[in-house]
């Protein structure tokens, strides 16, 4: 924290030290969406524009849903989603969107059972079982076989979700919609679901506080926060038949795993939860930014791309310290074709030898 | 306040000879043409608010229109609240707020007046300045403050102290029965009583302090005590300005998001039961507006901000009803309200 608010104190400085030479030709880019990605974003933001003083980026974190709306109305020049826009969404649109995967992001299992000093493993059957209401007590055969050796209380099981619409649901949703044929009729995936049991908590923050504060509670948190707060938190077995611990790597991991699968024309709309891969961590995500595929503005465009250039490439590094996984090398290779395609009056934007650097737009 | 000008002193000055009544009255009119601009404008601003109500009505007709359209009056008395199927129903919202703001008024109200009635007649003259100023600061505490509070101390001091004592005896009554888990629209109506309490005290203390004196010393002068004087005469007296600060603590009870949402648990169901998990309006709009992504679940968020909006209004025009009813007889605190 105290780094953070020296960094941006060193970066405003940096910025009112350019200001004389800035006043040339400001580009300014304005952004909003997602939370979950905010502080990855505008430490990003921060970095690039230390060393480019013409150009303003302002990411606004008003949530995934906000994001895709005001993206939809056109009053920012880019989005930022949790969960992918909707084929609907898109069609509003005219299907002028692009998304583009920025990190991954782990949603873990959190759970407080006091007494209890290993680490549970959960079977996507008792995530989905628990989540469902049918696994009511911590002594359930179901938990014990995924837990030999370990003494299981009988204690009620607590189930704590989000109350407040997230990206972070729309992935645990996700997730137990794939691997549960019931929860994906009784249920299904979205930001906010009709919960069958439990309590609401707002944010990571409401959802761990109650866990840690209710003996029996399980509840779903990112892996940041979890990690950060150091929350004892589950290992789920994979498709592969693995317990696997979420760690940045296993995060990435579930990236590549998902990748297999994919063409090289794919959207990025995919889910990655329950991708193969031994050792991918199968409640993963990425997290999007939404920018047209048409534009209208030459320097606009060009700023964006590099920008979102630069992010996908040399931003990776900032991730881990931050507490989200990198993108595949993979991955990064479709969204340089992506990025490549995005024109304005039918032409591309980005030379088609492009390699990153700043080079000075027009 | 000093004495008005008149109208002489705006005149010139009268070394010269008098004015005629012809050109006081041209003076006169100057004057009254600065107060017709002023009364346009006062008449403007005081216009402005009213114009603001209705466009705030407006607007949430309005944005509620799909989903008013969709689902009609259904959406007031079904239960269900399912994004994903884009099935709305309302009724555990309108139910936890009304119950949970219920619960606070009837833990607020006998605290309340029993602290305005102690402070205008019982208590000590050192005394009273430094506890009614105490209860004001409560109304100084953010809300985000007493739910961080109500994590922290309230529920765990409700789970694991007062509900192991209190359970052999309630948890026959309906509204004790189920397991108690913290989180509860108990735990919001304490709450909820700690936030209104300011608002319910403070009025009713300015109404008891307006009853005249003479009230009270008949009373006792007929020898009763001060108990009887306070019960029979003083409260009755000022009846209507503490039924103006009940509706003004009500109001605030029912809009009340932040606090509620961090305790009442966030469950879209209805329950008799003040130890399970519940749900109100403000604090469903607060939770899930950011994220609503189907314009269906935007609208229906819209709608049931628009149905607490008709509730607020309800309840304030029962209270002007019961107020004109009960200030017919009694003068005192009519004028608070």
């Amino acid at each position: 924290m105290h780094q953070l608010s020296r960094s941006l104190l060193v970066g405003a400085a940096a910025v009112i030290a350019a200001a004389p030479l800035a006043a040339q030709s400001e580009i300014r880019l304005t952004g909003a969406g997602a939370t979950f990605p905010y502080p990855i974003y505008s430490k990003w933001v921060l970095e690039y524009t230390k060393t480019r003083p013409n150009v303003e980026i302002n990411y606004q974190s008003i949530g995934s849903g906000g994001g895709i709306r005001q993206f939809m109305d056109r009053t920012v020049d880019f989005g930022a989603t949790d969960g992918p826009m909707a084929d609907s969404q898109i069609a509003v649109v005219r299907g002028n969107v692009l998304h583009i995967p920025t990190v991954l992001g782990a949603v873990v299992p959190a759970y407080n059972l006091p007494g209890i000093s290993e680490q549970l493993k959960f079977t996507p059957e008792v995530l989905a079982g628990i989540f469902l209401g049918q696994i009511t007590t911590w002594s359930d055969s179901r938990v014990a076989a995924a837990n030999p050796g370990v003494q299981l209380p009988n204690q009620d099981i607590i189930v704590v979700h989000r109350s407040d619409g997230s990206g972070t649901t729309y992935v645990w949703t996700d997730y137990l919609a794939k691997v549960s044929a019931e929860w994906a009729r009784r249920v299904g995936r979205a930001t906010s679901v009709n919960w069958p049991v439990g309590l609401g908590g707002r944010g990571n923050e409401g959802v761990a506080s109650t866990v840690r504060r209710t003996p029996g509670a399980v509840g779903y948190i990112e892996l940041v926060y979890a990690t950060q707060n150091r929350i004892s938190y589950g290992q789920v077995r994979n498709r592969a038949g693995q317990f696997v611990q979420a760690t940045l790597a296993s995060t990435t991991a579930a990236a590549a795993g998902a990748m297999g699968s994919l063409g090289p024309d794919t959207d990025f709309r995919v889910s990655i939860t329950d991708p193969a891969g031994a050792d991918a961590y199968p409640v993963a995500s990425f997290t999007w930014i939404l920018l047209p595929r048409q534009m209208s503005d030459q320097t606009k465009a060009r700023t964006l791309l590099e920008f979102l250039w630069w992010a996908t490439h040399e931003g990776q590094r900032y991730a881990t310290d931050l507490g989200y996984a990198a993108l595949p090398a993979r991955v990064v290779e479709l969204i340089e074709a992506r990025l490549k395609a995005v024109t304005v009056g039918n032409r591309p934007v980005l030379p088609a030898n492009y390699g990153g650097g700043a080079r000075r737009a027009n | 306040m000093s004495a008005p000008p008149t109208a002489s002193a705006i005149l010139p000055d009268d070394s010269g000879p008098q004015p005629t009544a012809e050109e006081r009255w041209r003076a006169l009119r100057t004057i009254s043409r600065g107060d017709v601009v002023y009364r346009g404008m006062l008449t403007l601003l005081a216009l402005a608010l009213p114009l603001l109500l209705l466009t705030i009505a407006a607007g949430l007709t309005a944005g509620a229109w799909p989903a008013v359209r969709q689902f009609r009056f259904g959406f007031l008395t079904h239960s269900t609240w399912d994004p994903v199927a884009g099935t709305f129903g309302a009724l555990p919202l309108i139910v936890g707020t009304l119950y949970s703001s219920l619960v606070a008024m009837a833990i607020a109200v006998p605290l309340a007046l029993g602290v305005a009635i102690f402070l205008t007649e019982f208590a000590p003259r050192w005394l009273r300045g430094p506890v009614a100023t105490l209860v004001e600061l409560l109304a100084a505490v953010p809300s985000v403050i007493y739910g961080l509070w109500g994590v922290f101390v309230l529920i765990p001091l409700l789970r694991d102290a007062v509900w192991p004592v209190i359970r052999p005896a309630v948890s026959w009554l309906p509204f004790f029965k189920g397991v108690f888990y913290g989180p509860s629209v108990l735990a919001a109506g304490v709450i909820l009583s700690i936030m209104v309490l300011p608002y319910v005290a403070t009025v009713s203390r300015e109404v008891l302090l307006a009853v005249p004196a003479a009230q009270r010393e008949a009373a006792l002068a007929l020898g009763a005590t001060r108990w009887e004087a306070v019960w029979s005469v003083v409260l009755p007296y000022g009846r209507a300005g503490i039924l103006g600060a009940v509706i003004l603590g009500l109001g605030r009870a029912l809009g009340e998001t932040m606090a509620v949402t961090m305790v009442i648990g966030n469950r879209h169901e209805i329950s008799l039961s003040l130890v399970e998990p519940g749900y109100t309006i403000a604090a469903a709009i607060a939770n899930e507006f950011a994220e609503a992504v189907t314009p269906l679940h935007l609208s229906a968020l819209v709608y049931v901000g628009l149905v607490l909006f008709l509730i607020s209004v309800a309840i304030n025009a029962m209270a002007r009803w019961l107020i004109w009813r009960v200030a017919r007889g009694s003068a005192a605190g009519s004028a608070a309200v």
